[in-house]
């Protein structure tokens, strides 16, 4: 039995996890750890925070997150159609006119009813 | 030769091939994170060195010879420095955050392919798999932002998010794009597509493709223009403003490291990767994989160079514009641009 | 729909943007700026204070302190206010190094505030090469009068030291050579479109609300007030000399920038026909000596005098009272009020715009807090 790409795969994403564990283990152990106070003030321009940072917070990106949830979803549908393209010919190229058509119409749509200006 | 050798030796003494192979990646892991410290160092050096050189000044030029040990001993630094994490910080998560910052792209230095016989993880969808690690590691700014409790930090989290969530889908359509080219997801194959020299490579047909994938990937990377996430003169260090010691020292090199690793992508997309430029290799044997690795670092230094020389030249975008210019000009260009490939490939080798 | 909070963030006193020790208290909706509260005094040095306790020749070299990227203005502002309260006239040479140095002074000082704004606004390069300038011309102060920042040359009645043959040869070197590189900066700043969309039509100064700021200097002249203190003044020692003065109206970030670009080759004109007119004046002495300034004293008398600063209106009031010190002094900046413009200016914009705004309005903190 041979271990496929995959196989390989695994086995990297659980050696880097480890080995960024073990970096951060070995400054740990190697660290001077002089605990004052005065060390562990959240930075705020010199200044004790007035205010927790953990608020409800408007970030603006409700909207972009929705459209690039739809987006990433459709481009999803688009590798597929990319790696036989070559071998359905004609067919293909129109269905990802249509797609891409579709995709640019929705953008247009977004554009045009100011859905990305920020004020 | 190595693998081949090891192997045999392997059969040799009956180890069984399934250990053997988990062994072969152990050793393979090793031999690319040890690599990528190294690309890392020599990256910063060579960064601090070129911005000196086009700001009239010397640059780092203390430590060891003209301030070559410059870099480690910053290494050194940050490892034996004290790691402070404020009050009130979700100290899970503040730990959380450089591990999910630096994972993806040690597994990127895994996917790629560094001469055709040189790699690590060779499969059917490289690409895919490639942007799925990608887009994890903005996560990690994310949780960094949150779990500061600062609230420098949380805005550069907020910014994180609205860059990541923009420019990941014309980085995704400009790869697409040469996919369509290729027919195929796997990074290997699609370097084998444009062998032949300089006018095979997918640039030619596709530069508008390439100028839209080293936009967005200037912007995952969060350098300049682009690097809001992290503005140090509107909010100090962004993320990593509470970090310190070894934690921001992941960021650190997790950064320089995905500099790298993404513009080594551009090249093996859009330069032929590993590829000679003028279609034949020079060397015989192994001094072909040597020249192999020769073209693809002097390809991807190229890149590296062009992204520090943008760092040199212009100023920060603005904040609301970063999102705007994105979806507004970038995006329909990415999907023109899809367009106008699938129709080039039609009519050239449909 | 849970309604979004206000972020309380203090920007400053230790931010690198801020140019010193201002504190910002801004309230945050989003990245939107609702609310701004300019808070100064972290650099409050008494300046005022001190002066009642030392004679008028001792605080001499602590008025180049008040804003240290313009000594030789300040020091200019006190100098002909005693001058003119001991009716004296300093001599003709005495005023042509005077102007000298201090159009010099106006040019590192604009470099400095090119770089930094150009710095704020996240461009590296451009501060190391306004600075490799500006090294030029302090080396130039330090071989005149020893000092790059603190000078204290010029005294009552004239300056402190003559120019030598050697020192005008650098100087005239210099001039020729400072236009191409600030056709340099040009090249790399001013039509650069992120630049350009980051200042223009951003942090707009209406003329109205300028004057009610008492904006003055480049911010103003910016906003389309005429009005310069090197011209709009009596007594002014630069009557002879023929420049000009860039006036825009439209009063936004990118207009101040290229008022303060233009003020700085007008300020090359004026130093090349001061230099001219310098070598035409013969064998005067460079200080118009009458009194002993060490046992200076002043009748009960007042004056003020305005000097034309880089960051705006100096204005120097001296109240002498008989005795050997003077019984009050007051030094009216332009820093201070540009500070106080920016709780009306920033607020409604994001917090990315309130760098080219800090930037360009170009103020100095220990010029506002004294």
């Amino acid at each position: 039995m041979n271990l496929t790409g995959y196989g390989i795969l695994f086995i990297f994403v659980i050696l880097s996890l480890l080995f960024a564990v073990a970096m951060l283990v070995t400054a740990y152990i190697v660290q001077p750890k002089y605990k004052r106070e005065i060390k562990f003030q959240t930075y705020e321009c010199g200044l004790n925070p007035n205010q927790s940072a953990r608020i409800k917070f408007d970030v603006k990106c409700y909207i972009f997150a929705i459209l690039f949830l739809l987006f990433d979803v459709e481009t999803i549908f688009l590798f597929p159609w990319a790696v036989i393209y070559n071998k359905i010919g004609l067919f293909a190229l129109l269905e990802g006119i249509l797609f891409i058509l579709v995709l640019g119409i929705g953008l247009f749509y977004a554009i045009k009813r100011k859905l990305l200006e920020w004020q | 030769m190595i693998y081949d050798f090891l192997k045999t030796f392997a059969e040799g003494i009956n180890i069984p091939s399934l250990i053997f192979e988990s062994f072969w990646a152990v050793l393979m892991f090793a031999f690319l994170a040890a690599f990528m410290i190294i690309v890392v160092l020599f990256l910063v050096l060579f960064e601090r060195k070129l911005l000196a050189a086009f700001t009239v000044r010397k640059g780092p030029n203390r430590v060891g010879l003209n301030g070559i040990f410059q870099t480690i001993a910053d290494a050194i630094k940050l490892l034996i420095k004290e790691d402070i994490s404020a009050y009130n910080t979700d100290k899970i998560l503040f730990t959380l955050a450089p591990l999910i910052f630096f994972m993806p792209v040690m597994i990127l230095f895994g996917l790629m392919p560094y001469t055709n016989l040189l790699y690590a993880v060779n499969i059917p969808l490289g690409v895919v798999a490639v942007m799925a690690v990608t887009a994890f590691s903005s996560l990690g700014l994310i949780l960094a932002g949150w779990a500061s409790n600062n609230k420098y930090s949380l805005l550069g989290g907020a910014r994180a998010v609205i860059q990541s969530v923009s420019y990941e889908i014309p980085l995704v359509l400009s790869i697409l794009s040469i996919c369509v080219l290729a027919g195929s997801l796997n990074l290997k194959e699609i370097i084998l597509a444009q062998s032949g020299g300089l006018f095979h490579w997918y640039v030619i047909p596709n530069i508008l493709g390439f100028v839209i994938f080293y936009i967005s990937t200037l912007a995952e990377l969060n350098r300049n223009p682009f690097d809001l996430p992290e503005a140090e003169n509107e909010l100090i260090g962004g993320y990593n403003t509470e970090y310190s010691g070894m934690k921001f020292a992941m960021f650190f090199l997790a950064e320089y490291a995905q500099l790298f690793i993404l513009s080594l992508l551009g090249v093996l997309l859009f330069c032929g990767g590993f590829q000679s430029p003028f279609g034949i290799y020079f060397g015989v044997g192994f001094f072909i994989q040597l020249e192999q690795l020769f073209w693809l670092f002097a390809k991807t230094f190229c890149l590296i160079f062009l992204a520090i020389w943008i760092r040199a030249t212009l100023p920060r975008i603005r904040s609301d514009r970063l999102s705007v210019f994105c979806w507004k000009y970038v995006l329909p260009l990415a999907l023109l641009n899809l367009l106008f490939i699938s129709i080039y490939k039609f009519i050239m080798g449909g | 729909m849970t309604k979004t909070e206000m972020l309380k963030l203090n920007i400053g006193p230790q931010h690198p943007a801020t140019h010193g020790v201002l504190r910002l208290l801004v309230e945050l909706e989003g990245e939107i700026i609702k609310s701004c509260e300019p808070i100064i005094g972290y650099l409050h040095r008494g300046m005022e204070k001190i002066a009642e306790n030392r004679s008028y020749i001792q605080y001499l070299p602590m008025v180049d302190r008040v804003d240290y990227l313009s000594g030789f203005f300040n020091s200019f502002g006190y100098c002909t206010a005693i001058e003119e309260l001991l009716d004296i006239e300093p001599t003709q040479k005495a005023n042509y190094i005077r102007i000298i140095m201090m159009e010099f002074n106006r040019i590192t000082s604009h470099l400095m505030w090119l770089g930094s704004m150009l710095l704020d606004l996240g461009a590296t390069s451009p501060l190391f090469y306004a600075f490799r300038e500006r090294e030029s011309i302090l080396e130039l102060f330090e071989e005149y009068c020893g000092q790059r920042m603190m000078f204290n040359a010029f005294t009552f009645g004239g300056v402190k030291f003559d120019l030598t043959k050697n020192w005008l040869n650098k100087a005239e070197k210099l001039i020729e050579k400072m236009p191409k590189y600030f056709d340099e900066y040009e090249a790399i700043i001013t039509k650069n479109p992120i630049f350009m969309d980051r200042t223009l039509r951003i942090g707009i100064i209406k003329k109205e609300v300028a004057l009610d700021y008492s904006i003055t200097g480049a911010n103003a002249r910016a906003s389309g007030i005429d009005l310069d203190f090197r011209i709009n003044n009596k007594k002014s020692i630069y009557s002879e000399f023929k420049f000009n003065i860039p006036i825009k109206i439209e009063g936004d970030c990118y207009a101040r920038y290229l008022v303060r670009f233009a003020e700085m080759r007008e300020s090359l004109e004026i130093i090349k026909q001061a230099i001219e007119k310098y070598k035409q004046v013969k064998n005067e002495p460079i200080v118009n000596k009458k009194f002993n300034s060490v046992f200076l004293k002043i009748p009960n008398e007042q004056t003020t005098t305005y000097t034309e600063a880089p960051r705006g209106l100096y204005m120097c009031q001296v109240i002498a009272d008989g005795t050997n010190k003077p019984y009050r002094i007051k030094h009216r900046t332009g820093s201070f009020s540009s500070i106080q413009l920016l709780q009306e200016l920033v607020v409604g914009n994001t917090l990315a715009n309130l760098m080219p705004i800090i930037g360009s309005l170009d103020f100095v903190l220990p010029e506002a807090d004294r």
